[in-house]
């Protein structure tokens, strides 16, 4: 930069010019530059996933076949031993993995397709639009949402479709709130005015001009979503209202096998079988708020 | 080392966190100040003037590290001095007046209290004492009620009553040293003078050396005895200000007012191709404008000036139709057009296209050079494939780009870039009216100097119009045929530029004139006093 | 009227419009029940008789908005209705009112939150203070690290962690918090000891971080850069020009935590089976208790207005504009 030409030309015009590089190039660099949390958090959801999707191949007994000793010990042909009622600990974790990841994504899914739709309508069409869903999801939101999602649950009952949507709906006030806050920065944007200044269509303004800005934010915020989603519905299964029997999941994996802890002082492996659950819960968290993190920190430059 | 150096900086390196990692942002600068002494430190963004006049207090924002050098202040150097020295010298010795005084006042305490409150805790004065004085500061700073004013709150008083007090704060202690740093940028240019005229009139009566930072070359004109020019953290060069402004050395100094060498006969024509007759316009139930009558010549370039508030920039979105009027029309060619940018139809709305001031905001940063030119090109004119990337090939040819630029994301363009490519978007729907919104004053004075004298060569060219909005005089001066002043939502005067820069002036219009600074460092006495004499003067936007 | 008050007074109306809009849609729950539930709560045997009176006596003979009106003029003086459970197909009523569920448990939950909020609010204020005062030194770093753990682990892990090392392998405190009406004050202090930690644990950790990142925020603005370089003590600076300005931040901070309270109570009692509010809302959802689930939720929510309602009015009242107005 301090071997600045003397004389003037737009093309040498320094400044704060970037190198050019490709999508991919660009995205490796920042890989490579990415701090450890970022690459542990990505290979621990790499496994997860793995697991989920191969949970049939992976798994070394049926979700639930309930044809062993109850509370058999670890090791001896079950990793993990078995629970209350026999079945295999380690298999249930696998199927557990996919149960309850499968039912977050797609609740997580559900609230961004609902919330997400709404918050860019009502930061387009502002006016009375935005104010009554505004204040609608105001209201909605005074209510904290697992109290709401259990009074929800004792109305329409604690099957799994019922579960994505009550969450779902719950969820999608959140997202609302968010992704209005994010489109609102951007429609007030001068490129947006000069769009509908050249007579563009609503459209193409919603799909070229404000999307491709608000992904970066949207995307953090459905890793976070995802895992504050996931969480709520370990603890409504926890509770014994949330994913039911015999459907394999980790938050009733805890609640069932809770009794075992009082045995820690005469086998520890007994002790922390409760905990196995909790942990993989845990790990998934840490892990998705470790990348997005790092993500947050790439996207919009902030250092604190 | 003479008695009489107050300050002397050596071979100052400081580095800054970015992109996480350190860079060096002044890279060994060396700096004297005499007592009683006013220097002036001027270059443009991120030339490292704030930094080096925060470390001459010893002073690092979080994220800058003085990494070497030597800051001698009085026979003590900063650059080791522990922490508890250099507090005991802030404030008391040396104090700073900073750029924006609504956010660097305390909203909790009221303003008096702070005025006082450097001088209190380095037991300088007494309670009573510094009160007293703090109040015959602020008449001297020329502000109204200098007995009660010291007792409100920072958001009970104006921008410029409080960038006043906040110049009476610095001076409350009697500091040696003063570091004004931009402090006058954020006002407007009629509210400016007054403020300059009080800080130099307080500096010279307490014989307070200081530094007085900022980008425009004619404040510092009337404020400092010497200027030091730097670009990126180095220094330019340095003179007494007559030698400076008389003979600039360096060709970097000379740049700094390229724009005040463009010069442009004025021509004007009977032929309007935009007339706003007799507008009048509200957001919501705020009136902004009042009657507003206003002919764009053919062909040619008219300047809109007014201060912030005068509704030049609410006047094009009644052209472009974004803010219909609740009275009054725009005729185009003699046709009116359809009020709200709804009812206007394709062509219509291909014939005025417009450019912002902010490029940053005005390109989406998604999308390529290509994209963003070539849009316009498909969109109104039709045209796809290859004859769309001829047609921006040839555009970025008019604007002094090449091909190379075809794939690149805003964010991989310079300031200057970008506004060029935002002038191609604009010259892309082949338009007949192009209005340029304050379009240089985001941008450094060369680059400033560049874009002008591009939209000129364009004009002859291809015989656009420019409405032209701006607040900045000499670039009115430079490109303009016509120009229209407006203040507080009506039109002052219309007329040719030579006239309208001549006497007689209707009373704003030579209020505005004579608010901005020349480089004639004698200029500010001169102003000032007749100043006095005028009755609008005091802060006319007084919120 | 001076500023202050109208803005108050603003406040206060939106806060019960807001109350009144939730107890609307608590109401209307019970609307979407399926036609069928009646059945479902009298057993399957159940004569026409008995479901009609049961039916006569939820007033579903009757428009939703009248039923509206009985419900909450009814729980202006107190009466939160009957609970479904005791009732028999027979036509048989050991049902009791949904206020003697409610109310003794309420006071246990007071108890647990209040015994948590003392400890962990001074605390978190303290140690979020601290952290940034000293960001990026060591302790900033660990407690960082520590509470960032935290937070990702669901209440339960934490619950039972605990349990393990304190009460399993070291059996210094009971796993079960079961109390009575007749427990003495210390001996309910030691069996809440458990769930108490826990809930510290992760009301601290988030608490902690809110506050660190406010004074962050309240340090950076360019009033505090003047009173650095005016040369006052940095003591002088936290106090007089940072504290000022500090409530709003902080009082919105332990206001959202306490919030975020009253929804963690409910797991940490079902893991220590505390006999409070949400371990009976648990229940009750189970059951499909529909009039105590709807009490409960109405005392949730009410709290969590009332919490945001105070935050609120605190950031108001210590405005300076507001405070000062032109």
């Amino acid at each position: 930069m301090t071997n600045a030409p003397e004389t003037y030309s737009a093309k040498d015009e320094v400044g704060q010019v970037r190198a050019r590089r490709t999508r991919w190039e660009r995205t490796w660099i920042e890989l490579k530059k990415a701090p450890p949390t970022a690459w542990f958090g990505m290979v621990v959801i790499s496994c997860y996933v793995f697991v989920a999707v191969f949970a049939s191949a992976l798994a070394p007994y049926g979700e639930a076949d309930s044809s062993f000793g109850a509370y058999l010990p670890w090791g001896d042909g079950h990793v993990f031993g078995t629970d209350q009622i026999g079945r295999d600990i380690f298999s249930r974790m696998i199927y557990g993995a996919r149960n309850t990841m499968g039912i977050a994504f797609a609740t997580t899914c559900l609230a961004f397709l609902v919330g997400g739709g709404f918050a860019l309508a009502a930061a387009i069409s502002r006016g009375w639009v935005d104010q009554v869903i505004s204040r609608f999801v105001d209201v909605l939101m005074a209510i904290p949402s697992l109290i709401f999602a259990l009074m929800l649950l004792s109305i329409f009952g604690s099957s799994i479709p019922a579960l994505i949507m009550i969450i779902a709906l719950l969820d999608s006030t959140r997202v609302f709130r968010l992704t209005r806050a994010v489109a609102m920065n951007v429609v007030v944007m001068e490129y947006v005015e000069a769009a509908r200044l050249r007579g563009e269509g609503l459209g193409w303004v919603m799909r070229r001009e404000i999307l491709p800005n608000i992904m970066p934010p949207l995307v953090a915020e459905f890793g976070l979503r995802f895992s504050f989603v996931f969480l709520t519905i370990a603890a409504l299964s926890f509770l014994g209202v949330g994913i039911q029997p015999p459907t394999a999941d980790w938050g009733s994996m805890v609640r069932d096998n809770a009794s075992l802890i009082q045995f820690a002082q005469y086998d520890w492996k007994a002790g922390v079988t409760p905990l196995i659950p909790a942990g993989a819960i845990a790990l998934l968290t840490v892990a998705v708020n470790f990348v997005v993190d790092w993500f947050l920190m790439k996207t919009s430059g902030l250092k604190e | 080392m003479s008695d009489d150096i107050l300050l002397h900086m050596k071979n100052i390196v400081i580095d800054g966190f970015s992109d996480e990692s350190w860079h060096e942002i002044i890279k060994g600068v060396d700096l004297t100040l005499k007592r009683g002494e006013v220097l002036g430190l001027i270059g443009e963004s991120g030339a490292g003037k704030s930094t080096l006049g925060l470390a001459a207090m010893g002073y690092g924002r979080p994220g800058i590290r003085l990494t070497a050098g030597e800051i001698w202040f009085d026979g003590q150097d900063l650059m080791t001095a522990s922490e508890a020295d250099k507090q005991s010298l802030r404030g008391a010795r040396i104090a700073y007046v900073a750029q924006s005084a609504a956010a660097a006042f305390n909203p909790a305490h009221r303003l008096i209290d702070q005025t006082i409150e450097a001088t209190l805790s380095h037991g300088v004065k007494t309670s009573a004492e510094a009160a007293e004085d703090a109040k015959s500061l602020y008449a001297a700073m020329d502000l109204p009620d200098p007995e009660n004013i010291g007792f409100r709150y920072p958001h009970q008083v104006s921008g410029g009553q409080l960038q006043r007090a906040m110049t009476a704060m610095a001076m409350s202690a009697r500091p040696d040293l003063i570091i004004f740093d931009e402090p006058t940028t954020a006002l407007d240019v009629t509210t400016q003078v007054n403020v300059l005229a009080a800080m130099r009139e307080a500096v010279d009566r307490f014989n307070t050396a200081a530094i007085y930072i900022t980008h425009d070359l004619a404040v510092v004109a009337q404020m400092a005895d010497r200027i030091k020019v730097l670009r990126y953290g180095e220094e330019v060069e340095e003179a007494e200000t007559q030698e400076m402004l008389s003979n600039p050395k360096h060709p970097y100094t000379k740049s700094l007012w390229a724009v005040r060498s463009i010069e442009k006969p004025a021509e004007t024509s009977d032929d309007y191709v935009l007339e706003i007759k007799n507008v009048t316009a509200a957001y919501g139930s705020v009136p902004v404008l009042h009657d507003v009558s206003i002919a764009v010549p053919r062909g040619k370039t008219l300047a809109v000036v007014g201060e912030s508030g005068s509704g030049k920039s609410t006047t094009a979105r009644v052209i472009t139709g974004l803010l219909p009027p609740t009275e009054g029309d725009v005729l185009f060619n003699g046709a009116p057009l359809p009020a709200a940018l709804k009812g206007r139809s394709k062509d219509q709305l291909q014939r005025i296209q417009m450019i912002y001031q902010m490029a940053d905001t005005a390109m989406n940063p998604r999308h390529t050079v290509r994209e963003t030119i070539g849009r316009p090109v498909e969109f109104y004119l039709g045209l796809r494939g290859s004859a769309v990337d001829q047609r921006v090939s040839e555009l970025l040819a008019m604007i002094e780009l090449d091909d190379s630029f075809l794939d690149r994301l805003p964010g991989e363009l310079s300031g200057g870039q970008k506004q060029r490519v935002c002038i191609a978007r604009a010259l892309a729907a082949e338009p007949e009216v192009i209005i340029c919104d304050e379009v240089t004053s985001a941008l450094d004075q060369v680059v400033q100097e560049g874009i002008l004298k591009l939209l000129m060569k364009l004009q002859r060219d291809l015989g656009v119009t420019y409405i032209f909005i701006t607040h900045d005089i000499a670039t009115v001066q430079a490109i303009s045929d016509e120009i229209v002043v407006m203040w507080m939502g009506k039109v002052v005067e219309q007329g040719i530029k030579d006239e309208i820069m001549q006497p007689p002036y209707p009373e704003y219009t030579e209020l505005l004139l004579s608010s901005v600074p020349t480089m004639d460092p004698g200029w500010l006495k001169g102003a000032a006093a007749a100043r006095k004499a005028m009755s609008i003067a005091e802060e006319t936007g007084k919120a | 009227m001076h500023p202050i008050l109208t803005t108050v007074l603003q406040r206060l109306a939106l806060g019960l419009l807001t109350l009144f809009f939730v107890s609307v849609i608590i109401f209307s729950s019970i609307e979407f029940l399926p036609g069928d539930f009646t059945q479902a709560v009298l057993g399957q045997t159940a004569t026409e008789e008995t479901v009609a009176a049961f039916r006569r006596e939820l007033g579903l003979d009757q428009p939703a908005i009248v039923r509206y009106f009985d419900w909450i003029g009814a729980l202006a003086q107190g009466d939160l209705g009957t609970s479904f459970s005791g009732r028999a197909s027979s036509g048989v009523d050991r049902s009791r009112p949904v206020v003697d569920l409610v109310g003794p448990r309420l006071e246990n939950t007071l108890f647990l939150a209040s015994m948590t909020a003392i400890v962990a609010v001074p605390l978190a204020l303290t140690l979020g203070i601290l952290a940034a005062l000293y960001r990026g030194s060591i302790f900033d770093r660990m407690v960082n690290a520590v509470t960032l753990t935290t937070i990702a682990m669901p209440e339960f892990l934490v619950a039972y962690i605990l349990i393990l090392l304190l009460a399993s392998l070291n059996p210094i405190f009971p796993s079960l918090a079961n109390i009575t009406e007749d427990t003495p004050f210390w001996e309910r202090v030691y069996r809440c000891a458990l769930p108490s930690m826990t809930l510290t644990l992760v009301i601290v950790a988030h608490m902690m971080r809110m506050t660190r990142a406010a004074i962050i925020n309240l340090l950076a603005s360019p009033y505090i850069e003047m009173a650095r370089l005016k040369g006052l003590s940095p003591r002088k600076v936290i106090l007089t020009h940072a504290l000022p300005n500090a409530w709003a931040p902080i009082a919105n901070v332990v206001a959202f935590n306490l919030a975020y309270l009253v929804v963690g109570v409910v797991v940490v009692e079902v893991v220590f089976v505390y006999p409070g509010v949400g371990q009976l809302m648990v229940d009750a959802v189970t059951t499909r208790d529909i009039p105590v689930v709807q009490a409960c939720a109405l005392i949730f929510a009410g709290t969590y207005i009332v919490l945001n309602l105070i935050a609120d009015i605190i950031s108001i009242v210590t405005n300076p504009r507001l405070l000062h107005p032109r």
